[in-house]
């Protein structure tokens, strides 16, 4: 127990001076880089408490996917932080004012008078062998299955949405369909081969030619 | 637990929705521009196939299903039934609409089909996590729909204020949630939120904190004064069909939200929540009136007139009677179908080259379509309150509530407004009358929508000389 409490305090510490670095660092490429590290140890903080698939979860979406892509996204868009930054001082006070007294009301409510041990019993803990992951998927396909599929639809609409927000088809833009190249078939496709006899050229069409010819003498 | 069967026909209407919308989703990448009209066919006969499948399965005993996370009862018949006659009056209208801007394309129809399932899910929710997905289905599909003509500047402006406040509101809900589950113990269904809230009433503090969150949560996604900025603008920017669906079948769901967490998850605080919408409710029908006044642009007139009804239906709600919920009720559903009637009109304006987003393109109507002009007038009487048409009716049963409570001044303050809002109602009627049109050619709009926007007006006119079979209807809801 001594072990685990000591865990969580360093993790916590982790926690909080991350999350502090985030905001504080000038380059926005530190600051998604601690962004990661809080990821990193709040996974840690639900590990001790047993909540091992959010904690996975948490690294592989959040720090593996979500993140890698905000990285992209900053070192892509030339961010000028300067100018975002410049009344930060300016407005410091009046942030910690605000802060605070939302910092005092929250713990009036969501303090120990409401939250306390005494009114939530510690939860008894798991056997070593019990999986929660297993247990998650057991109730997500069967009391859950509803809000599930309603879930499934909601990232439907978000990719048709997405797609119907930004695709925009541009005939005039050139690319390579490597999908049509590799059904070229030897032979025909590749090159054609046509026999025809030389024609001779109509006299309206000389008399054009002639008249072009000489409008751009003249 | 293993899905049962029931569950399966219970939840009918909303696989008929959803099945459609994967339909249309497939079929509109093989359609060639010229034939996109099957998409327009199909919805439509997926929506009435919605309606009968609701007739189907409806009773008046109310069925569970999913470990109770949905429930069909009387309300949820009627209110589905509502949000599916005002989607099909949608696309009735906005067809040539969208056509002549190139926007008939299957996106419309699937991007409009999620959010009515969306509401279905919220209308029929029976627990917090149920009610919050359906209601960011039916958000995420809005926002998108909201900038849905994507060369217009006003629509990203539109979309963006309204995805940002949105999710503003809809964070506000969850906080809220997430206080009463942990103020319950761990439950989020509204059965056993209403018990503790029926046990514990003020004294569980957090209980009301979680109310005040979820409270604000309600009155975004109604557009309730303080918390209706984004409606003028949003009305402003959309597309006018987008605009036409915003106004009407959303406001059915949000009252369907408001029944199941106020009054069935909550009603044991009612004398808490009945304070706050007294606040909003005045504020809602004094600013709405007052400042619709100013307005040049009909949409943004229109949004106004919105937040001025929200006042309107919360006044029934606050009475916290059963009477006055009926009263809320039949106002809801009577004002989607002034809604959509309105806009509908202004999209059957707008085919004819001009965008009738100003209150002077109604100038002369009557000589252009008299007809057209008649149904504009019954609907604008019927939103200022005059006999018979049917909003008159409406205003009085929500006004009967709250004198039965002893709310007298906020009844007489009510009416003040609303005569104060007559004003800009009579001013379209004036202007489609007694003014030179602008344009002098006769407007011809199409048969189909001519019938659409007859039954819309006669309906409004029918209900107001005989409420009391919808009026019935309503009070089986609330028993």
């Amino acid at each position: 127990m001594g072990f685990e409490k000591l865990l969580f305090y360093i993790f916590a510490a982790v926690t909080l001076f991350a999350a502090s670095m985030v905001i504080t660092r000038r380059n926005p490429v530190l600051s998604a880089l601690y962004l990661v590290m809080a990821f990193v140890s709040s996974a840690a903080l639900w590990l001790l408490l047993e909540a091992e698939f959010l904690g996975i979860v948490l690294i592989l979406v959040y720090v593996g996917a979500v993140m890698v892509l905000f990285l992209f996204v900053v070192m892509m868009l030339n961010i000028d932080v300067a100018t975002l930054r410049a009344r930060f001082i300016h407005y410091l006070p009046l942030g910690l004012i605000v802060a605070g007294i939302m910092v005092f009301d929250m713990f009036l409510v969501l303090g120990p008078a409401d939250f306390g041990l005494d009114q939530f019993a510690k939860p008894q803990s798991q056997p070593a062998d019990y999986n929660n992951t297993a247990a998650l998927g057991q109730i997500l396909y069967t009391t859950y299955l509803y809000q599930f599929e309603i879930a499934a639809v909601i990232l439907l609409v978000a990719i048709v949405a997405a797609i119907r927000l930004t695709l925009r088809h541009r005939p005039e833009t050139k690319y390579q369909d490597p999908s049509n190249q590799v059904r070229v078939r030897k032979g025909s496709d590749r090159v054609r081969l046509i026999t025809m006899p030389a024609e001779p050229v109509p006299p309206s069409l000389t008399a054009t030619l002639g008249a072009t010819h000489t409008e751009m003498t003249e | 637990m293993p899905v049962e069967a029931n569950s399966m026909i219970a939840i009918l209407p909303e696989i008929v929705i959803l099945t459609v919308a994967c339909a249309v989703l497939v079929i509109d990448l093989y359609l060639p521009d010229e034939r996109k009209d099957i998409n327009h066919i199909v919805t439509i006969i997926g929506l009435a196939t919605a309606l009968g499948a609701i007739s189907l399965i409806g009773s008046d005993k109310v069925t569970y299903a999913f470990d109770n996370s949905f429930i069909r009862d009387p309300l949820s018949d009627l209110l589905k039934g509502v949000i599916l006659i005002v989607t099909l009056f949608t696309f009735v209208y906005s067809r040539d609409y969208m056509q002549q801007r190139q926007l008939w394309i299957g996106e419309y129809h699937v991007l409009i089909l999620f959010a009515v399932l969306g509401m279905l899910i919220m209308v029929s929710a029976n627990n917090f996590l149920t009610l919050y997905l359906g209601l960011e289905l039916l958000a995420l599909c809005l926002y998108a729909l909201v900038a849905f003509d994507r060369d217009s500047k006003a629509g990203a402006e539109a979309a963006m204020k309204y995805f940002v406040l949105g999710a503003l509101g809809s964070g506000m809900l969850l906080y809220g949630i997430s206080m009463l589950y942990g103020a319950s113990g761990g439950f989020f269904g509204f059965a056993q939120i209403a018990d503790i809230a029926a046990a514990q009433g003020t004294d569980n503090q957090l209980l009301v904190f979680g109310l005040v969150f979820v409270l604000i949560g309600v009155a975004f996604k109604f557009g309730a004064v303080p918390f209706h900025m984004w409606l003028p603008d949003v009305y402003q920017g959309a597309p006018m069909p987008i605009v036409l669906f915003l106004s009407s079948a959303p406001k059915v769901a949000a009252f369907a939200m408001a029944v199941r967490i106020l009054i069935e998850g909550l009603g044991g605080l009612q004398t808490d929540w009945g304070e706050i919408l007294i606040i909003l409710s005045v504020l809602s029908f004094v600013l709405g009136n007052v400042v619709a006044i100013a307005q040049t642009n009909i949409k943004r007139m229109l949004a106004y007139s919105t937040i001025s009804h929200v006042g309107f239906i919360f006044l029934g709600l606050l009475a916290g009677t059963a009477a006055g919920y009926t009263a809320a009720m039949f106002y809801t559903v009577v004002y989607a179908l002034m809604a959509a009637g309105a806009f509908g009109i202004l999209v059957l304006l707008s085919t004819q080259g001009i965008e009738a987003e100003q209150l002077d393109d109604l100038k002369g109507l009557s000589e252009r379509n008299g007809w057209l002009a008649a149904m504009m007038a019954l609907i604008m009487f019927s939103m200022a309150g005059v006999p018979p048409a049917v909003g008159f009716m409406a205003k009085l049963l929500v006004l009967e509530a709250a004198v039965s409570v002893g709310l007298v001044w906020l009844a007489v303050l009510a009416v003040i407004f609303s005569i104060v809002g007559a004003f800009y109602y009579l001013r379209v009627i004036k202007l489609m009358y007694f003014d030179k049109p602008q344009l002098e050619q006769p407007l011809v709009i199409d048969g189909t929508a001519t019938i659409a926007i007859s039954i819309n007006g006669l309906a409004i006119l029918f209900l107001g000389l005989f409420p009391a079979s919808l009026l019935q209807v309503c009070g089986v809801a609330f028993g």
